[in-house]
């Protein structure tokens, strides 16, 4: 949840990626306390798998990009900061709210809170996609996004096989490898990553 | 599990054989792939348990219709490509990533038959993102900044699109929650009457938008028109025929588990929206289209609207039977479109014309599609078109279908006029010379099926459809 809110208010794209990283670690670990009690082999290597994809692969594969593209320029928000800042505690608050109307089981285990704070990451992942203009961090605000999906499912559900967790994971390294490499394509065809430049294609 | 693993296994093998000397091979491979992924699909239709190794993934009544369009298709686009990559490649001088174009091919067709093939929801969703993931570098093949673009909002739009869908499955695993019941299609329909009606609700809500985006629904069709018209015309080709397909796919089986829980009407409702409304778009972004390959991309959204509306007023059969009505005909006319682009170098409509006199094949073949997909008889897609119209105004929804002629007859008149304005005209010199006929045969062999489909639907092949569209009903 700060880590989020570090996303939205930080303008430097290092602590943006820190932050994710920290989410990823942060989502690994609510593996292991959701099912508690049991620690069978299913859990740990769950733990494991999810704590190197996301905490490790893809914020170095997010920042490796960074680098090759060479952007430190920090200020480019369509949305000055507070507003984005502000508008994502109204859409936590919403979702903290709103809650009561879904008739949702959680397990005994996790807090009530789980749910809207899941809720509001995927929410706030779609606000950062919206208002940043660099496509980095409109990666970043995907990845957000995912992970709020991702806490979402694991409060409600436990009984995907396993090989199907993996495959979701593998396909967000992969997905966000391809973005990683049309950023940096991006970036040597129009010299900068600015996402707002891309509307040449329309219909008048 | 043998089709998913082949084409991924020759997939790996072209990324390996990198430049030129290999070229040969790689397309070799390339025809292989698809052929034997042919055989596949014919050992399927036989022996109907002969892949099914796995309990998750299990061809029934509906995939095996998809798989055998998709199958089609890839196998004619396939030798289309023999003929229009290496004149593509006098055109733009770099050539790089000749073995990531096949392979990314060969890894899509994998992904495609996993999404037809498979009935765990969990597995479908990771089949579905990696149909995105296959297809993006196809898109990005011109290496243009227009090409770039496409791809990047392709990718972004579709990945989001189906995160979202992601949330539904988990709405829908939350709903099924206290049934005992397993996350596959099976199962959750066995236990329909238990779901929890309020979540499956959501859930189906969410999935809807997320496929949808995929599938080209409009409002969430913004990526559409712009891969479409960027990719090269082969890979247009089986965006629009095939992909947009097993997005559609992955609707109908969220759409099967909502029937079963007794949502029908609910969902019904929803596809009649959705259809309606991408009929809207795109007759009013046809009417003022100038470029004939963003023609062709509104024309698929339009043709997925027909479908979700088909299925909405339950013409189960009419809308599988568009499904390769639009399938087919959409193939033939992008492939038709790149003969085009090839022979006049621009995507205006304005430009282009003589078309019959400067190249009588691809222009008569291009007057062909054009005519089927604007909806006029004898061709198949006026066959379904109509079915659709006469069960909807059986059973009542008059002014659906008071919208649905109307839009269709803005289309008619305004595809018409361009395909026509396109094909006549005055002969203009050709740059290349006549084209070679891997560029035609395939054509051909679409246009052949549109036609005689249209005028006489075989016993054997209206029973695999019939069958497919009752399999829908549980």
């Amino acid at each position: 949840m700060l880590t989020t809110f570090l996303v939205l208010a930080s303008s430097r794209l290092a602590v943006r990626i820190k932050a994710v990283s920290a989410q990823g670690a942060l989502l690994s670990v609510l593996y292991l306390t959701v099912r508690g009690h049991l620690f069978d082999i299913h859990t740990i290597a769950l733990f494991f798998i999810t704590f190197i994809v996301k905490t490790v692969f893809i914020p170095i594969l997010i920042s490796r990009t960074a680098k090759s593209v060479q952007t430190k320029a920090e200020f480019e928000p369509v949305m000055s900061s507070p507003v984005t800042l502000m508008i994502g505690a109204a859409l936590i608050v919403i979702s903290f709210t709103s809650i009561r109307f879904f008739p949702l089981v959680t397990s005994h285990v996790v807090s009530t809170l789980t749910v809207p704070a899941a809720l509001a990451t995927v929410l706030v992942g779609f606000l950062i996609l919206v208002t940043k203009a660099k496509a980095t961090n409109q990666v970043i605000g995907f990845l957000i996004l995912e992970n709020g999906i991702f806490t979402f499912g694991m409060t409600i559900i436990s009984d995907f096989p396993m090989m199907v967790e993996f495959g979701v994971l593998l396909d967000l390294l992969v997905g966000v490898f391809i973005m990683g490499i049309m950023i940096y394509q991006i970036n040597k065809t129009f010299d900068h990553i600015d996402t707002r430049t891309l509307s040449v294609l329309g219909d008048e | 599990m043998g089709i998913i693993l082949l084409p991924l296994f020759l997939g790996i093998v072209t990324f390996i054989l990198k430049g030129h000397e290999h070229r040969i091979i790689r397309r070799k491979l390339l025809i292989t792939g698809a052929l034997l992924h042919n055989a596949g699909v014919v050992t399927l239709f036989f022996v109907p348990d002969f892949f099914s190794f796995s309990p998750y993934i299990q061809v029934d009544k509906i995939g095996f219709l998809f798989l055998i369009l998709t199958s089609f298709i890839f196998t004619l686009i396939a030798f289309y490509s023999l003929g229009y990559f290496p004149l593509k490649r006098l055109e733009t001088a770099a050539e790089s990533g000749g073995h990531i174009f096949v392979s990314c091919m060969l890894f899509f067709l994998a992904a495609m038959t996993l999404a037809i093939s498979t009935t765990h929801v969990g597995i479908l969703w990771i089949a579905v993102e990696s149909t995105t993931l296959a297809s993006a570098p196809l898109i990005y093949y011109r290496q243009s900044k227009r090409s770039l673009e496409a791809a990047w909002k392709y990718l972004l739009i579709c990945s989001v699109g189906i995160a979202i869908a992601l949330l539904g499955i988990f709405f829908v695993a939350a709903a099924s929650k206290g049934t005992g019941s397993e996350l596959s299609l099976q199962s959750l329909t066995k236990n329909g009457m238990l779901l929890n009606k309020q979540l499956l609700r959501m859930g189906f809500i969410l999935i809807l938008i997320g496929f949808g985006t995929k599938m080209g629904l409009a409002p969430m069709h913004n990526w559409l028109p712009d891969a479409h018209s960027e990719a090269p015309s082969p890979i247009s080709a089986l965006l629009s025929g095939a992909l947009l397909n097993c997005a559609f796919l992955g609707v109908l089986r969220f759409y099967q588990i909502c029937e079963s829980a007794g949502l029908e009407a609910f969902a019904n409702k929803l596809f009649i929206f959705f259809g309606l409304f991408s009929l809207f778009m795109a007759a009013i972004f046809i009417t003022a289209q100038k470029d004939y390959k963003r023609l062709l991309a509104y024309s698929s959204i339009e043709h997925m609207g027909i479908i979700a509306l088909s299925i909405g007023i339950g013409a189960n059969f009419a809308g599988m039977l568009h499904v390769v009505a639009h399938s087919l005909t959409k193939v033939l006319l992008f492939l038709a479109a790149g003969n085009i682009l090839i022979l006049y170098r621009t995507k205006y409509v304005s430009e282009v014309n003589g078309l019959l006199r400067t190249s009588p094949s691809t222009g008569i073949l291009f007057a062909i599609g054009g005519l089927a997909i604007a909806g006029a008889p004898p061709f198949l897609p006026f066959i379904s078109e109509f079915l659709v119209l006469k069960h909807g105004l059986l059973t009542g929804h008059y002014y659906a279908m008071f919208l649905y002629l109307l839009f269709l007859g803005v289309i008619f008149v305004s595809m018409s006029k361009t395909v026509f304005r396109m094909v006549y005209g005055k002969k203009r010199d050709l740059i290349w010379g006549e084209l070679p006929k891997t560029m035609f045969v395939p054509l051909a062999a679409a246009a052949a099926a549109i036609v005689m489909l249209g005028i006489y639907l075989p016993e054997k092949v209206a029973l695999l459809i019939e069958t497919a569209g009752q399999a829908l009903k549980i």
